[in-house]
């Protein structure tokens, strides 16, 4: 009971989020409602015992990546951005998008009630005493089955670090 | 969905009432007790400054905080005029609420941890500690001033760049143990014997250093100080949300301190927790706070009013309680050897939880003297010490200490052993530092060199 | 004005102007590429004044300029009326006046410690160099009643005769202070973060140096050795030993170093001083009414911040025709756009305190 409580309250909190940040003026207003909504998004992995997810999620998505945005807004002149006009003349292109996709996605769970096997698979909850400690099991499956890709993403992120550190400094 | 609503409180409250009553408590308890650490630290700073520091309210300014709590709160609240008013109330709050949140994982003690046997713990409390980050930016931004933004902007830049340095610094410090979990660091220090600063020393003193910058505290409080421009992001605030912001500070102290101590010092261990025939030191707490009330009562008679001989002897019966309450769990099991078990988890919280916030004390009381000693950085050069230096250090220690541990396993070193593969280690490190400060020392006298010609152009 | 350029104003209302000063710079990005010093807000019309108030009468004012160092704007003064009377104080005058400009040259010198100091971050040394500066102003309270706005000299020598312990708290001053300036240099001489804020910081060139006429312990840091107590002795300094120290690059560093040596040598002086304070009269026979004959002089003497100048024109009154005050800070302070540009904002505020300027005195 605790558990769906705890999720309907980060999820409602996650969709209002969303739902906020798209539709403020403010741009700053709008990252804050961001950061509630990937706060909201780190509350759901913790309600599902994905403790490791919880915490790397705030701190790589709210305080590394939304820092770097909201720094970036800062910086950036706000009057003008402001005074931009929004939602130019994509309105109606962007609402048959939307309907298309929440179409689809209302298919995907209607079939998954009706047809067993087709659309979301709807796995049973694992015992949390089953569970592994998350952390320990991330880092397991990093650097055995994954540590390949590990590697690559990590050559991929120094490559952009070095990448942005010549830009910036041809600039001066 | 009331009806669900109210069962999931009731189920949440029967498993969690201990941890709620110790957050709720903590929440009551700490704008007094951070009150209290800026007392300590006014008087310190005016011992060391050779005067007196407050005296006036109360006796040798003891009621100092009190006059300063209801000073701030009856203060008129002004916000700036164009001032973003959600974000304006926002930003203090997200502030403290981020300190205090740190402030749940952490465990004082093996006793008193609000959430308790988290798997993440020291992750918890350094990602939650960050969150900070976003009150001082808004703070900044919701004041509707030029030169507020930027100081903000500049403290935040500061606080992200050491982090990263920060980070590897307990990485270093995490190699040995193995695990995230807070209790379990602690135990992990308490079976190798040693307390981890002295296998990964460089890390403490990166972390030292990185937590100075942290808690924007001097040297690195240049945002902040009011030699600068203007007087940082904490401008346009005053009263209680000013006070929001203090608050936050110095929680932010407190979690750094507390990490460290947790990883570094041996958190609530005491000095050779396992070796027996020092058990002696035991006794070393009641008997400090002895002295301290028997000093008291000594000094009492030299009180020039009664009101500050009754505080003082209110004092040292206060030191006396807590000495008898420190004695007792060790005294007991001497006279009387059959309660050695019933005593034993009361003398693990009770002498745990002093020993914790003894080391705390003695990392804080560093912060406060660093303080009052060397003047600030600079921003820029305060910048370059960051990433030219302490990143670049402290992952060559995480290098180091990581393959220092492998030949330790290679080795089957253990405890005191380690010392034999980290020690080298270290010493590599130091010598690393050195190279890179030497670097940075040729590459600034280059530079003044070549800059010094276009001074003159104008 | 380039898109990226920036003007911002400092002061002047300011913890760090050090008196109501404005400073507009021109900054591009975080660099100050020119600056403007706005003053005046102290203006009082000294100068006006001392038109309207006999000599004797005119003195209590001189103190008001550069209210830290009143002494030597005091000495000052009295030796330009009397060069304008043609008397001299009698020896023994000249001696204690020696001593006393020497401890205010130590005080002036300390609180511009103890602020420059605080404006870059330290913020104990503020609190050990007050409590020198206070032994000294106990020191001038005993010999004239005040200590701040001392009054202390009269113009053909004193009124005050040195009371009887003068002797010998200048000398307990002096056998303290040694070892308190070793403490100041402790806390900031070799440390890292001092050195790394200061040097190369505001440098200014010998050249440019004697081109603004800067003097005082800026041009000796610059590299020119000139002090007008060796260059032009007045009062009774050419009776002792003393170093005049001498900087190398001009940068911040050196105008610590420089002001340091200087209290070292002030010490020496004082020290040498007492010693052999000849006994006679304190005061020349001057009269009461002072009618100076017709005539202009120009008087300029080694005050802390610098070369201070009376220019007065007598037209035979017991009132002067014009009196013009040459004050160090105004004149060193022309050379703060030349040290300021190319540094970063947070340097503004150490060059400001480095050069040691007055309000008071910068605005009369």
């Amino acid at each position: 009971m605790l558990d769906k409580v705890l999720f309907y309250f980060f999820a409602g909190i996650a969709v209002a989020s969303a739902v906020l940040m798209v539709t403020r003026r403010n741009v700053v207003h709008s990252a804050i409602f961001l950061i509630t909504a990937l706060l909201a998004t780190a509350g759901i992995f913790l309600q599902l015992r994905a403790e490791f997810l919880f915490i790397v999620q705030i701190i790589l998505y709210v305080g590394g990546i939304m820092v770097l945005f909201v720094f970036v807004i800062m910086l950036v002149n706000l009057d003008v951005a402001l005074q931009q006009i929004q939602f130019a003349r994509q309105k109606w292109v962007a609402l048959i998008v939307a309907l298309a996709l929440a179409g689809q996605v209302g298919v995907m769970f209607w079939t998954s009630g009706k047809m067993p096997g087709q659309g979301l698979p709807v796995l049973a909850a694992a015992a949390a005493e089953h569970l592994p400690p998350n952390s320990e099991a991330v880092a397991k499956s990093l650097f055995s089955t994954y540590l390949l890709p590990f590697e690559i993403a990590s050559v991929l992120l120094l490559v952009a670090m070095i990448g942005a550190v010549v830009m910036a400094k041809k600039r001066t | 969905m009331m009806n669900a609503a109210l069962q999931a409180t009731l189920e949440f409250l029967k498993l969690y009432w201990a941890p709620l009553l110790c957050g709720v408590a903590v929440v009551a308890i700490l704008p007094l007790v951070v009150g209290y650490i800026v007392l300590v630290e006014r008087k310190i700073m005016a011992d060391m400054q050779a005067r007196l520091g407050p005296m006036r309210v109360g006796p040798h300014g003891l009621l100092q905080p009190i006059a300063d709590a209801v000073k701030l709160l009856i203060k008129e609240d002004i916000i700036p005029e164009n001032a973003d008013k959600l974000v304006f109330w926002l930003a203090p709050v997200l502030s403290v609420g981020a300190g205090l949140l740190s402030l749940a994982g952490l465990a004082i003690g093996p006793a008193f941890q609000i959430a308790q046997d988290i798997n993440i713990g020291i992750l918890f409390v350094v990602g939650i500690s960050a969150l900070g980050i976003f009150g001082i930016v808004l703070g900044g931004w919701a004041s509707n001033s030029h030169y507020s933004l930027m100081g903000a902007l500049r403290s935040s830049a500061q606080l992200v760049s050491y982090e990263t340095a920060a980070g590897m610094a307990l990485v270093s410090a995490l190699l040995f143990t193995g695990t995230l979990n807070i209790k379990s660091i602690v135990e992990a220090q308490s079976k190798e014997g040693i307390w981890f600063v002295l296998l990964a020393p460089v890390a403490f003193f990166t972390y030292l250093v990185a937590s100075i910058a942290e808690t924007n505290r001097a040297p690195f409080d240049l945002p902040e100080a009011e030699s600068e421009l203007v007087a940082g992001y904490m401008t346009e605030f005053s009263g209680f949300r000013w006070s929001l912001y203090f608050l936050a500070e110095y929680t932010n102290m407190i979690v750094v301190a507390s990490v460290a101590t947790t990883l570094f010092l041996g958190g609530w261990l005491r000095p050779f927790s396992g070796v027996p025939w020092l058990n002696f030191l035991d006794f070393v707490p009641p008997l400090l706070l002895s002295a301290i009330g028997a000093y008291c009562v000594l000094r009492m008679p030299k009180q020039p009013t009664r009101v500050q001989q009754l505080f003082m002897l209110a004092m040292a019966g206060l030191c006396f309680v807590v000495a008898l309450v420190l004695a007792a769990p060790v005294v007991l099991p001497v006279i009387k050897p059959s309660l050695r078990a019933a005593v034993a988890p009361f003398y693990a919280g009770i002498h745990g939880g002093f020993w914790f916030i003894f080391k705390v004390s003695l990392y804080i009381y560093f912060f406060m003297w660093l303080r009052f000693t060397i003047p600030r950085y600079r921003f820029d050069q305060l910048m370059r010490l960051g990433w030219h230096f302490l990143i670049p250090l402290s992952i060559i220690n995480v290098l180091l200490v990581g393959v220092a541990l492998i030949a330790g396993a290679y080795f089957h070193l253990q405890g005191w052993g380690l010392l034999l593969v980290t020690t080298p280690a270290a010493v590599v490190a130091l010598v690393a530092a050195f190279l890179i400060l030497a670097v940075e020392k040729e590459r600034d006298a280059r530079q003044e060199q070549t800059a010094a010609s276009d001074f003159y152009a104008g | 004005m380039g898109a990226d350029e920036l003007v911002i104003n400092m002061g002047p209302q300011h913890p760090s102007t050090h008196g109501v000063l404005r400073v507009k710079l021109k900054l591009d990005g975080e660099r100050v590429i020119g600056s403007e010093c706005v003053i005046g807000y102290l203006h009082r019309g000294v100068e006006k004044i001392a038109e309207n108030r006999t000599y004797q009468q005119f003195a209590p004012y001189v103190d008001r300029m550069d209210y830290v160092a009143a002494v030597s704007s005091g000495l000052g003064y009295c030796e330009a009326v009397e060069k304008l009377l043609m008397v001299e104080a009698p020896p023994r005058a000249r001696v204690i006046r020696t001593i006393l400009t020497e401890l205010q040259r130590i005080a002036s010198h300390l609180l511009w410690l103890g602020t420059h100091a605080l404006d870059i971050g330290a913020l104990t040394p503020l609190f050990y160099c007050f409590r020198e500066r206070e032994e000294i102003l106990k020191i001038f309270e005993k010999y004239c009643g005040a200590r701040l706005t001392t009054h202390a000299f009269r113009i053909g020598g004193l009124q005050y005769e040195a009371y009887d312990t003068l002797e010998k708290d200048v000398e307990r001053f002096c056998k303290d202070f040694e070892s308190r300036i070793v403490e100041y240099e402790t806390l900031l001489t070799q440390n890292r973060i001092w050195i790394g804020r200061t040097k190369g910081v505001g440098v200014l060139t010998a050249e440019d140096a004697i081109a603004f006429g800067v003097t005082g312990p800026v041009l000796r840091a610059s590299g020119v050795k000139w002090d007008i107590r060796k260059a032009m002795p007045y009062a009774a300094y050419d009776q002792y030993k003393f170093e005049i120290p001498v900087g190398t690059t001009g940068d911040t560093y050196d105008r610590y170093l420089v002001r340091m040596e200087e209290m070292r040598q002030s010490r020496l002086i004082c020290l040498q001083a007492i010693e052999n304070i000849p006994s006679g009269p304190i005061l020349a026979k001057v009269g009461k009414v002072l009618k100076p004959p017709p005539g202009e002089v120009y008087h300029a003497i080694e005050a802390p911040k610098g070369e201070i100048g009376y220019y007065i024109v007598s037209d035979g009154t017991v009132m002067p025709y014009r009196v013009h005050i040459r004050p160090p800070s105004f004149i060193n302070l022309q050379a703060f756009d030349r040290m300021v540009r190319g540094h970063l904002v947070a340097d503004v505020v150490a060059i400001i305190g480095t050069i040691d300027i007055v309000l008071g005195e910068v605005d009369r």
